[in-house]
């Protein structure tokens, strides 16, 4: 069996990229998993497109959860929010890879789920809540 | 010198035969991964010896029927062995009788029970409530909302970096008026602290204070004496000690029981109802509202036969020693930090950790993937983490069948998760 904590995870979660805060971000939401304390803000700044010109996560937590966020936020950069918004849970397990207990899911979820959830409140469109309960 | 070759294996001295307690349990013979499953997480449940599983099985395949009312053969023979788990459990922890035990779901119900019940006649505007530090939720918040209720007010007994109660904090708070009821854990889940439940009694009952403890950690692991330890009320869950889920007891000493109003009302715990009033059964009965957890409660029965077969004193000694050997052996691995005393003598078989700065769900994750269960986060003892300015820990806690091969794997995945996580 491949463990989950993959040289991968380890050093993302060492050396997280893109960690911090932005000066003047148009999106910025936050969100905790009450079950490991995970804490998770992403923000964003936009270009006048709508793409995603800057990006930065910060919180703290369980290595899958920092180093799920810090990969989500490569992901995203460079992006139109209409396609972050697109970004489903099975890309970012694949980038995690290797098997996740139910519980631990909501660790690896927790960055799209905040993320998701700061895309819709800008765009003012109502959330899919079921999409965001699936997270 | 060669040594001569040694004939026999070292002999224990207490005649605890590990293996053959283990060979009780079936969940043992299971494989995670591909090894034999290491179960550590006894703080939270404990395993079932066939014993158990077998008088669960016998109940509901023989003589499954309700009991008091039916008065057909398999009624009566449900309701003898209910009865005869009372007087069991009664025994176990020498309650003077058995009309002291009341059968609740677990722990979390038997202080909810004592919080409604005795709390709402007792405890009023200004009085106070005496908790501590190390409480699990379960016995921090039904006593807060008592007293948001009441207007009543909430004093805690601070701990000592190495895990004790705070002594002086007892003395002082019983030195203010009003304060009615201590309800404090007899073992922390946490730090596996053991607390001198009956010198805190003797101080609080000085002072008319009564005392509440919560033995969910206690019972199933030691020797336990109520009127030894002269507490008021003792609160404990079945699952943790070899019973069923579903299950628990709370003891109370029988004039309080006596005096106390329902905690739920309805059918059973009557004796007479008319239109607009309704007159209630004695204790236990009168808090054993609607059809009990009657499997549950002749299960725990059967767990209560199985644990005085093998002798609290005994199980209290195996888990001594197995604590021992974790302490020492985690003990030994670099960077890693125990919360909790450091004598095996007083503390109970919990040892919390935290390896550096690795995440205790990721070591539990990491434990897992080697078949290793253990409990991580908070244990649901929140205050007590802030206390110890720790988010979560790790916690491995062993009981009756644990051996010192599955301590060292343990040692030996923890370690390995050092090594993921370059500590």
């Amino acid at each position: 069996m491949s463990s989950i904590y993959s040289e991968i995870i380890l050093d993302y979660y060492r050396h997280p990229r893109n960690k911090g805060t932005l000066d003047h971000p148009q999106i910025s939401a936050k969100d905790s998993n009450p079950l490991c304390g995970d804490i998770i803000e992403m923000q964003l700044e936009l270009d006048k497109n709508n793409g995603v010109k800057e990006v930065r996560f910060n919180g703290q937590g369980c290595a899958i959860s920092q180093a799920s966020a810090s990969m989500l936020t490569e992901l995203v950069k460079g992006k139109k929010l209409d396609d972050v918004r697109n970004i489903s849970k099975e890309e970012i397990l694949s980038l995690i890879g290797g098997q996740l207990s139910a519980v631990r899911l909501k660790c690896a979820l927790l960055s799209l789920k905040v993320l998701k959830t700061g895309v819709y409140t800008y765009l003012g469109s109502t959330s899919d809540s079921k999409e965001l309960s699936e997270l | 010198m060669q040594r001569p070759a040694q004939i026999y294996p070292p002999k224990k001295t207490s005649g605890y035969d590990v293996e053959r307690v283990r060979a009780d349990f079936p969940i043992l013979r299971r494989e995670i991964n591909g090894r034999p499953i290491v179960y550590l997480d006894n703080a939270a449940t404990s395993q079932k010896p066939v014993q158990v599983i077998e008088a669960l099985d016998r109940f509901y395949n023989h003589y499954n029927a309700n009991v008091y009312r039916g008065v057909y053969r398999i009624s009566e023979e449900a309701t003898v062995a209910y009865e005869e788990a009372r007087r069991k459990i009664a025994h176990l922890i020498n309650a003077r009788d058995a009309s002291e035990i009341v059968f609740v779901r677990g722990t979390t119900e038997a202080i909810n029970l004592v919080a409604h019940s005795w709390g709402r006649s007792n405890i009023g505007l200004g009085d106070s409530v005496m908790l501590t530090e190390m409480e699990h939720h379960s016995n921090i918040v039904p006593w807060q909302q008592l007293s948001r209720e009441k207007g009543a007010s909430l004093k805690y007994v601070g701990i000592s970096d190495d895990g004790q109660l705070v002594r002086e904090n007892v003395n002082q708070h019983l030195q203010e008026a009003g304060v009615k009821l201590f309800a404090v854990t007899h073992v922390s889940n946490v730090l596996g602290t053991i607390n001198p439940i009956r010198e805190l009694t003797r101080e609080a009952h000085k002072h008319g204070c009564k005392v509440l403890v919560d033995g969910a950690q206690s019972v199933p692991h030691m020797p336990i004496d109520v009127q030894d330890l002269d507490c008021d009320f003792l609160a404990f869950s079945g699952h943790k000690m070899c019973g069923p889920t579903g299950i628990g007891v709370l003891y109370g000493r029988r004039e309080l029981l006596q005096h106390m109003e329902p905690y739920q009302s309805g059918g059973e715990m009557i004796r007479e109802v008319h239109l607009y009033e309704a007159s209630f059964k004695d204790a236990p009965f009168k808090f054993e509202a609607g059809t009990t957890d009657i499997a549950g409660a002749i299960g725990l029965g059967a767990a209560v036969d199985y644990l005085s077969k093998l002798g609290l004193r005994n199980v209290r000694d195996h888990d001594r020693e197995i604590t021992k050997y974790a302490l020492d052996a985690l003990g030994g691995v670099k960077s890693l930090k125990i919360y909790g005393p450091t004598d095996p003598e007083t503390r109970g078989g919990v040892v919390s950790f935290n390896l550096a700065d690795v995440h205790a769900h990721d070591m539990a994750s990491m434990l897992d993937e080697d078949g290793i269960a253990v409990r991580s986060g908070h244990h649901c003892a929140q205050p007590l983490m802030e206390r110890l300015g720790v988010a979560s820990t790790t916690r491995a806690s062993v009981y009756l069948y644990n051996t010192e091969e599955e301590i060292d794997r343990l040692i030996e995945s923890v370690e390995r998760a050092g090594r993921v996580f370059k500590i």
